[in-house]
């Protein structure tokens, strides 16, 4: 058997919310270790492709596969035990940080101290190993980034979905924590899908870049490509603070 | 002046000489409190959780009702629970009217609604998007619950203090279907209303400032544990 082309394969994702279509995804796939970026105005349904690809919005059509097998209802829980999601704000719990990092790793049933031995290695990943005894609600908002990144990492995602993970960090922190991812996933080689308004995350971490208007992919390339050809005022925009030609 | 100094001062001597009858009630004030108190958390975690995270029609119904029996009158609770338990009442036959296990029920369902209106807050002042990160990591129906609850926990702390301290000091309830029978029934609250109805006001005096000492010994364990939690 070979393995699937796609590590992520989406067909006629409908989502509604509130009685509104906010998703309409007719085809979207991911290549095993590819790095996506999806950009797009406020509105236009970066989140909710995210969450409704983690499972964690009701669809109202449409059809999952991940590593070639479709995600059922039934399935739902063990696809989300194999790829892992940030968020825009860290949700970090109260407690330590290591208990933070190794919750994930807790809920798929992994003993406490084997859970706290690989959140350790995931803090050091990110540089931040000697915060690992620090109460989570007294970090930085850079730190409480950069747990919330290693939590995620901690249970060795397939795939990681990130829905604008710095967007409330500032410049100089962001520069740092976008490096730092950027250098995580390829040594890992986990695939991504980074929802983005930031060029950082965009151009330097990414393969391809896909452009959503009013819930739909209206343009997708490399990001050269699709800074090349803007097809709306939001990408002449992205591409101004780029400095893209 | 004088009637509340020799009041204080014979509660003194009563509590320091270790007065059987006034440990007895105080001891019984304890049991039946802290075992209704139990029933409540048992019954209202569990309520406020699905009432905060489920959706179904009525919930808003539900939730509304549940805020009304956060101030539930003692009296008509007291009055409700005895006419279930009367002999001919849909309950008689557990033959438990004017007994401990009386009172007991009576106070849980006076603390159940506070710890449910409680624990649906709680719930409902985390993050937004928390129980989402939560499913995120995995977890399943339960082990979402369970670390929601977990979460809460500072704030469901004042849910035990909400639902010990309405029912520690409540006296219509306890009185009517517990009927106040020395050595059996009776508890710091009747008791202080029967003696003040007879006159002894020292012996008034001694019982409520145990009842307000074991009041503030409880809320104090717990908001020691409440605060030491506190993230700084």
């Amino acid at each position: 058997m070979t393995a699937p082309t796609h590590i992520l394969h989406v067909e006629g994702l409908l989502i509604r919310r509130g009685g509104v279509q906010v998703l309409d995804l007719p085809s979207f796939a991911v290549k095993p270790e590819e790095k996506v970026a999806i950009v797009g105005p406020n509105g236009a349904g970066k989140s909710s492709l995210l969450l409704g690809l983690a499972c964690l919005v009701g669809r109202s059509s449409g059809k999952i596969t991940f590593q070639g097998e479709e995600v059922l209802p039934q399935t739902e829980i063990a696809y989300r035990r194999r790829i892992a999601v940030v968020f825009q704000e860290p949700l970090l719990f109260d407690t330590t940080v290591i208990d933070n990092v190794a919750e994930g790793l807790r809920i798929r049933g992994t003993g406490r101290a084997e859970a706290r031995e690989t959140a350790h290695n995931s803090l050091e990943l990110f540089k931040i190993g000697h915060l690992s005894g620090r109460s989570a609600h007294k970090l930085s908002g850079g730190e409480a980034q950069r747990v919330s990144l290693a939590r995620a990492f901690a249970v060795k995602p397939e795939l990681i979905l990130m829905d604008e993970p710095f967007s409330s960090l500032d410049l100089p922190t962001r520069i740092g924590v976008a490096e730092d991812l950027g250098r995580i996933l390829h040594e890992s080689g986990t695939a991504a899908i980074i929802a983005t308004h930031d060029r950082i995350e965009a151009f330097h971490i990414v393969d391809r870049l896909i452009v959503m208007e009013s819930g739909r992919i209206v343009q997708e390339g490399t990001p050269k490509e699709v800074m090349a050809e803007p097809v709306n005022s939001f990408v002449a925009a992205f591409r101004r603070t780029t400095g893209g030609s | 002046m004088d009637l509340i100094f020799d009041g204080v001062h014979t509660a003194l001597s009563l509590i320091l000489s270790l007065d059987r009858e006034v440990f007895a009630v105080t001891l019984l004030s304890l049991e039946i409190s802290s075992c209704a108190t139990v029933i409540s958390l048992l019954l209202g975690i569990p309520s406020g959780v699905v009432l905060a995270l489920a959706n179904f029609p009525g919930r808003r119904f539900v939730v509304s009702l549940v805020n009304t029996g956060m101030g539930l009158p003692p009296v008509v609770v007291g009055l409700f629970v005895t006419l279930f338990l009367w002999r001919n009442g849909p309950l008689g036959v557990l033959e438990i009217l004017y007994t401990p296990a009386a009172m007991i029920l009576a106070q849980a369902v006076i603390a159940t609604p506070i710890v449910t209106g409680i624990t649906i807050a709680a719930i409902q002042n985390l993050p937004a998007n928390l129980k989402l990160q939560v499913q995120a990591l995995g977890a399943t129906r339960i082990q979402t619950v369970w670390i929601l609850v977990r979460e809460s926990r500072l704030p469901l702390l004042a849910a035990v203090m909400a639902g010990f301290g309405g029912v520690i000091s409540e006296v219509g309830a306890s009185i009517m279907v517990g009927g106040n029978i020395k050595g059996q029934t009776r508890v710091l609250t009747t008791a202080t209303v029967m003696e003040t109805g007879k006159g002894n006001f020292d012996v008034a005096i001694a019982l409520s400032l145990i009842l307000l000492f074991l009041a503030f010994s409880v809320n104090y364990l717990l908001t020691v544990i409440q605060q030491r939690e506190r993230p700084r």
